[in-house]
């Protein structure tokens, strides 16, 4: 089936996992939250019986993270709470690219950061399809968002992340080959033999030669290290990787090279990303699912080519409206004035309302659900797509 | 006025539009070196550029291109172990005086004061470092205010209010008392901007202002910026790596590579057929509708360091035109005229583009000639 598609777009990632997501509907999904930790008992999503590929690698509901602001003075209060990451809820499939795309401050990285855990989400789940040799069918689902530390580091393997900052990420004083097979001394994994054998391995694979073990990092260039970046992340050979504005510090040369390995590796690996962009034509390059975020809330949730053929939410279209177009010819428009909305102090309503153009009139006084919009599956929270009772 | 009939002569030369802009500022030939122990680093080697009046000229490049020392070398704010080592910068006042070299002005000289923040002004990249913490915003704006105008701090203040006003900060005489802390990012590229702007300066020179900001928020900026640039004829020279940018911005383009121009022309010539390989390899390799899903046609390498730039043309290694005994010896190509009055630095050109042909040295030093005429007679402002 897919084979045609498939050589003429190597990456895009196949049919079947589409009509996967297509089937899903909001309502089914929040009941599973609570109801159904089980994955495999999820009710109508991921029935006994489907291909072991078509269940999602994670499933993330109602995750939210909140930072508490705290009075000046000797005693601090908590006097209220910054709502970085509020109810998200998304799947991630085996072998596709998810963007997470919005302005600073839409908490994209946080939301990313929470599922890895480096930050402890406040509510929500996130339960992720550990590789698992000893439970049956290799297969074993965890909440990470729960999950004591002890059993997290040996999961950690499995989930790695790709930094923004190539330059800030490495450390100066590690030569490389330290660098890179520091995941391997942490787990406790190999000889040390081995472990020079799979740095060396890994190298090759992402473009650089093994004698660069022995330098240290200020010797390469910035896409070079971002190489670096990605060896060490995956040499545990992980199944979910985070990059986290991965590309968005390179020139645009050498950005070309790097999204190229990194789609290259995905088919190599099988690798799931996260990848967190402000780039739209880099996300829409690369990712098979948008989600675009505002406010620490996921406002719209579709296939790359829907979203950008036919964005639905108003802040989607003007984040798309803004990106400057290369053609002279096509004129980028101001559609959004204001700035983000402050996530310690968000409006009423919809988060989005005060910079909204099509505001009307329940904008300012209920909030919109995030919940499917059209048959393609895609999802979008906003009141002029689906009117609340009663208006 | 004899510059009167000018435009009409030389259209087919200039720009199709028809009408010739004199020049607000033209480098010719500027050098500008960094003295290190390990040799000199010529970080801008050889630019030649010039800026029409009441137009936005374009840099664009990548890392390490010279783009940025360009523009810090015409407000020379180059210091040490940096210099400009050769080369002119002249500047031709809006009202018609007599031209002034920047590159030869003395360090201390009030020329040099009234040029810097006065005649040519400058937005920074990065609104955090480039405002003072522990200063208000307003007394930052009236600072400029006071050095270049006569005005008491009073009045100074009013017109730092208007400025912020104009440049779109609500609740302008609130924020005026506030420091660059109590700001978002946004906000503070615009107080930068009117500061930039308090002046009324002929020459406005940005330096990625809107690369640390969000595409919404740079939005805002870049029609800011546009429209005060229309309203009040200030010629723009706009450094910035993206190119959708200069697509958005910019009258024409000049790309660098490695210390040198090595495309120049209008915005259209440059981005929908670009001459110089370089331009075209940069240019294709932006993830565009027809790329999605596919490889992307990367340039090969990457920029090679300032202390070990190849010889000939510096860009063959990464070249897929280049071909061997051509591109890789001697020193590196000179910036040739073409037609259409665009020009590029490759050796293969008229090999690559079989349709374009390089202008004959009367047919340059013509439309040099006709340039120079416009640009020296005190015509003021044109474009008002």
């Amino acid at each position: 089936m897919g084979k045609f598609e498939l050589s003429h777009r190597p990456y895009t990632f196949p049919a079947t996992f589409r009509l996967r997501i297509n089937t899903m509907s909001s309502s089914t999904l929040s009941s599973i939250s609570v109801a159904h930790p089980n994955l495999a008992d999820a009710n109508g999503v991921a029935p006994h019986g489907q291909t072991i590929t078509s269940e999602p690698l994670l499933r993330v509901r109602n995750l939210c993270k909140y930072f508490p602001i705290k009075s000046k003075g000797i005693i601090s209060r908590v006097i209220g709470k910054v709502k970085a990451v509020d109810n998200a809820s998304f799947d991630l499939y085996p072998g596709e690219t998810l963007g997470l795309v919005g302005e600073s401050g839409s908490g994209k990285t946080t939301c990313a950061r929470t599922i890895l855990r480096a930050l402890s989400p406040t509510s929500g789940t996130a339960h992720f399809r550990a590789k698992d040799p000893s439970a049956p069918g290799g297969h074993r689902v965890v909440d990470l968002a729960t999950l004591p530390d002890r059993d997290l580091k040996p999961l950690r393997t499995q989930m790695q992340m790709i930094f923004q900052d190539p330059y800030s990420s490495l450390n100066p004083r590690m030569t490389v080959g330290d660098i890179i097979s520091e995941p391997l001394l942490i787990h406790n994994i190999g000889t040390p033999a081995e472990r020079k054998d799979k740095v060396v391995a890994i190298l090759r694979k992402v473009g650089l030669k093994p004698e660069h073990m022995n330098r240290y990092p200020h010797a390469f260039s910035g896409g070079q290290r971002q190489r670096i970046g990605i060896a060490r992340a995956l040499i545990m050979r992980p199944s979910l990787v985070v990059a986290d504005e991965a590309v968005s510090a390179l020139d645009v040369s050498v950005q070309a090279q790097v999204i190229n390995l990194l789609m290259d590796l995905q088919q190599e690996f099988n690798l799931t990303y996260i990848f967190v962009a402000h780039n739209l034509s880099v996300v829409r390059h690369i990712c098979n699912r948008v989600a675009v975020m505002y406010a620490g809330r996921i406002v719209e949730l579709a296939e790359t080519e829907e979203l950008f053929s036919n964005p639905r939410h108003p802040y989607t279209q003007g984040l798309m409206a803004a990106e400057p177009n290369i053609d002279p010819d096509i004129p980028m428009q101001f559609a959004l004035a204001g700035e983000v909305a402050d996530t310690g102090n968000l409006p009423p309503g919809c988060a989005f309302h005060p910079r909204c153009p099509k505001k009307f009139a329940p904008c300012d006084k209920q909030e919109p659900v995030l919940q499917k919009v059209a048959p393609s599956g895609c999802q979008a929270s906003c009141h002029l797509l689906t009117p609340p009772a009663g208006s | 006025m004899p510059t009167a009939t000018l435009p009409a002569s030389t259209s087919t030369v200039q720009a199709p539009s028809g009408a010739v802009s004199p020049c607000a500022l033209r480098i010719e030939n500027l050098k500008t070196h960094f003295m290190t122990d390990d040799g000199a680093i010529p970080a801008v080697d050889g630019v030649s550029l010039s800026l029409s009046r009441g137009k936005v000229l374009a840099i664009v490049g990548e890392s390490g291109c010279g783009k940025s020392v360009t523009s810090y070398s015409i407000l020379r704010l180059i210091r040490p172990p940096g210099q400009i080592v050769d080369g002119s910068i002249m500047y031709y006042p809006g009202d018609g005086t007599r031209p002034i070299d920047i590159a030869k002005l003395n360090e201390k000289s009030d020329d040099l004061y009234r040029v810097r923040g006065g005649y040519i002004s400058m937005i920074f990249q990065e609104p955090m470092t480039a405002l003072s913490p522990v200063h208000t915003v307003g007394n930052q704006i009236s600072e400029a205010i006071l050095l270049h105008q006569k005005l008491t701090p009073a009045q100074a203040r009013e017109k730092a209010i208007e400025m912020l006003r104009k440049v779109g900060i609500p609740g302008a005489e609130r924020r005026i008392d506030q420091y660059p802390h109590e700001m978002s990012g946004g906000m503070r590229q615009r107080v930068v901007i009117a500061m930039a702007l308090v002046c009324d300066p002929d020459i406005l020179i940005a330096d990625e202002p809107t690369t640390a900001l969000d595409v919404t928020i740079q939005a805002q900026i870049l029609k800011l910026i546009k429209d005060l640039q229309a309203s009040r004829g200030t010629s723009v020279v706009f450094i910035t790596h993206d190119l959708g940018v200069v697509a958005q911005i910019a009258h024409d383009v000049a790309v660098m590579y490695l210390g040198r121009v090595v495309e120049n022309g209008s915005v259209r010539q440059v981005l929908k057929s670009a001459l110089h390989p370089y331009t075209q390899a940069l240019l294709k390799s932006i993830p565009s509708l027809g790329t999605r899903g596919a490889r992307l046609p990367a340039i090969r390498g990457s920029v090679p360091s300032l202390t070990n730039i190849p010889p000939g043309c510096p860009f063959h290694p990464r070249c897929e035109h280049a071909v061997r005994g051509r591109c890789d010896v001697g020193g590196p190509p000179a910036l040739r005229t073409f037609t259409g009055n665009r020009k590029a630095a490759c050796v293969r050109i008229e090999e690559i583009h079989p349709t374009v042909r390089e202008l004959t040295a009367a047919e340059v030093a013509a439309a040099d000639t006709l340039a120079a005429e416009v640009t020296a007679a005190p015509a003021g402002r044109h474009n008002h």
